[in-house]
């Protein structure tokens, strides 16, 4: 596949480049929706096609009142604080217990380890409805439907399994004889945690509290149910904003999370490199 | 080997204990840590996670409501047998009458009356408005009971209503779930609802047929590109793996909303194909609100998760194998299909059921671009708990679909194994 060879015949040439065709337009398909978003929401009409204008590159067809109306609009602000003091509370609950618990895992005697990690998982697998069906009557009960913390509390649920995933993954190539070279040497567990595992799955705990955040940040059927209109998040919100009346608004909030990807996937990509570099595997 | 043990007695740590028992002490205390470790985690997880499933659960089957609300009525029916087609006597309706009274004055009566209505539909009516002159009732000097309830309404005087009462007075019904699979209890024990009022097992039918649909679509969409990330060298792999990656990270409801804008009457896609000229202006394609729509952007939407573990498996695939296989005299079409795809089916057999689980449970994308022929069962689940709040039913059906997830889940585990799900 990686290069096509002297002798192939005509039929392998045909092949080759209509396969690469094939996969181009695959690309096309994941990657255009995403990027259609990001020129519209600088339409300087309230359409949600490219106008005539645009098409032209008429700086006419252009501007940024959609920006303006997210960033002037109380209603589309308030969401925004929701959900900035939403999923770095989620993500400190799920990192801290996740690695702790991925730690534990990662012990070569763990009694009754497959059960404990399909229970772990659980969360990602179980139908977000159903999720969210369960914790609005629970939490109801309990007094924490509506409040902030019970947002926090079911998000940082949600988010578990990605730092356990990410967290053990990391660590299935760590090297124990690390920490006992560091105990030989009269080092505490707590100083070589901190001193010589830490500064080892960094990259791994670090990748599974973006998973976490861009979780309980994107989250939204929880959140429909278990807050209250106190706790409207920006998913929320734009949940919303497309059922009812579509507001052009939404292309530009979209943009703007699409940068927050953008910005989220390359720090993840790096810190993959820089573990699979650390603990001396080869980059792929 | 016994003889030697026997003679030379136990080897001893140096502590002095056998060492057969410190090591066995220093394996438990190894043990003890690593649950410790696990411990505020899963406790966590059980509290805030896996207790308000299991709560919910039982919410399908719990039907506490009727006995609580008319304890003595339920208490007097229990010896009436219902096979015998007549009334129950003067007894249940005295009975009812106190109980009405008392619900009525605690305002209880209508809430029996909209769960009873779930069975039998005119129950909800008829406790509301006997209701409002229960209040009113001498219990003590008034009566016959009979004659002056079904003097109120005639409901009290239907043989159907009753039984209805009678067969859901229990703690405990599984007439939820019979709602569930579009059954009813009949005269004669469960029997099927009429044609027209099967709508969930239709609806399940549907959501588990698209999910299929979905899943197929993906690994069709998934398979070259996993095979070119594989095979690429490893800098141009990298950079197209950035294309998979980003839809991966980007909010779903971002995603969602890119469809719904392409999709639109007035969308991108049908504005290029009238300019193009293959769609007239007035004929505009319907590509959004149904299933197809549906199809389409869970498709999208879930082709990472499919792609990823492909690419893993493929990765590991010798490229030796296809050169050893074309140099005894395969053709290019042999040696894929004989010795590249079977290696290759694990990937698709993870990423399948992965795509599958989570397309099974999808709420958000089928409730913005499905309309209403592309909605799947979460979207009924949503519906019953905050519309028409007939909780029992929802959690039924929740149970019914979390069933089929867990079975999958539980597939998923024992092909692939949990530990190995990997992300990016």
């Amino acid at each position: 596949m990686s290069a096509l060879p002297p002798y192939a015949t005509t039929g392998q040439r045909v092949w080759y480049y209509s396969f690469r065709v094939i996969c181009g337009l695959i690309f096309f398909f994941l990657i255009a929706p995403i990027m259609v978003v990001i020129p519209l929401s600088f339409n300087a009409q309230d359409f949600f096609t490219f106008t005539k204008e645009m098409l032209s590159f008429d700086p006419e067809g252009y501007s940024l009142k959609h920006y303006r109306d997210f960033f002037g609009n109380p209603d589309w602000q308030d969401a925004l604080w929701n959900s900035v003091k939403i999923a770095p509370a989620a993500t400190l609950l799920s990192v801290s217990l996740g690695t702790l618990a991925a730690i534990g895992l990662s012990q070569p005697h763990v009694p009754f380890r497959r059960a404990i990690m399909a229970t772990l998982i659980s969360p990602m697998i179980v139908p977000l409805i159903i999720s969210a069906a369960g914790m609005y009557f629970f939490y109801s009960r309990m007094g924490l439907a509506g409040t902030y913390w019970g947002v926090v509390l079911a998000h940082a649920a949600l988010g578990i399994p990605f730092v356990i995933i990410t967290v053990t993954a990391t660590l299935v190539g760590f090297d124990h004889s690390l920490t006992r070279a560091a105990a030989s040497m009269g080092a505490n567990p707590v100083t070589t945690f901190y001193r010589i595992q830490m500064p080892l799955i960094l990259p791994g705990v670090i990748s599974g509290a973006l998973f976490a955040f861009i979780t309980s940040f994107d989250e939204v059927v929880v959140v429909i149910f278990v807050g209250s209109a106190k706790q409207q998040t920006l998913p929320w919100q734009m949940f919303t904003g497309l059922r009812e009346q579509i507001s052009p608004t939404i292309l530009a909030v979209a943009t703007i999370l699409v940068a927050i990807s953008i910005a989220l996937l390359t720090t993840v990509e790096l810190l993959r490199r820089r573990s699979e570099r650390l603990r001396g595997m080869s980059p792929t | 080997m016994s003889d030697m043990t026997d003679t030379a007695g136990p080897v001893l740590a140096a502590d002095g204990t056998p060492l057969k028992r410190s090591l066995a002490r220093a394996l438990r205390r190894q043990k003890m840590r690593a649950l410790l470790l696990i411990a505020p985690l899963l406790i966590f997880i059980l509290v805030s996670f896996i207790l308000p499933v299991v709560d919910m659960l039982y919410r399908s089957v719990q039907n506490g409501i009727v006995s609580n609300t008319l304890p003595r009525t339920v208490e007097a029916l229990a010896d009436w047998d219902a096979s015998t087609g007549e009334l129950p006597d003067e007894v249940v309706f005295a009975a009812m009458a106190a109980d009405l009274k008392d619900a009525a004055e605690a305002k209880i009566h209508t809430k029996v009356g909209t769960r009873l209505n779930y069975e039998n539909p005119g129950m909800s009516s008829l406790f509301r408005k006997t209701g409002r002159k229960a209040k009113k009732f001498d219990i003590e000097n008034g009566g016959p009971w009979k004659e002056e309830l079904i003097d109120i309404n005639k409901g009290w005087g239907e043989f159907d209503n009753w039984r209805t009462l009678q067969t859901y007075s229990p703690a405990i019904t599984s007439g939820y779930f019979l709602n569930a699979v579009d059954m009813r209890v009949g005269t004669d024990g469960p029997e099927m609802r009429p044609e027209d009022e099967q709508i969930y097992m239709k609806l399940l039918g549907r959501t588990l047929w698209m999910s299929l649909a979905i899943t197929s679509c993906c690994i069709l969409l998934a398979y070259p590109v996993a095979w070119i990330l594989a095979n690429l060298p490893a800098r141009k792999a990298n950079m197209l793996m950035i294309l998979v990656l980003l839809p991966f990270w980007t909010s779903l409801l971002v995603r969602t909303s890119a469809w719904k804008i392409l999709l639109q009457q007035q969308g991108v896609i049908n504005d290029i194909l009238v300019y193009v000229g293959l769609v007239a202006d007035d004929s505009r394609l319907v590509i959004i609100n149904n299933q197809f729509g549906t199809i389409v952007a869970m498709t999208h939407i879930l082709l990472p998760f499919m792609i990823l573990p492909m690419y893993s498996v493929m990765q590991t695939i010798n490229p030796s194998y296809l050169r050893a296989a074309k140099s005894l005299g395969a053709t290019d079409w042999t040696a894929f299909w004989r010795v590249y795809f079977p290696q290759t089916v694990p990937g698709i057999g993870a990423g399948s059921i992965l795509v599958f689980i989570l397309a099974i449970g999808y709420y958000i994308t089928p409730a913005l671009v499905g309309g209403t022929k592309g909605t799947f069962i979460s979207n009924q689940i949503a519906f019953h708990i905050s519309t028409s709040l007939n909780w029992g039913l929802a959690s039924a059906l929740g149970a019914i679909l979390l069933a089929v997830v867990l079975v999958l889940y539980w597939a998923y585990d024992k092909i692939v194994g949990i530990d190995n799900v990997k992300l990016g």
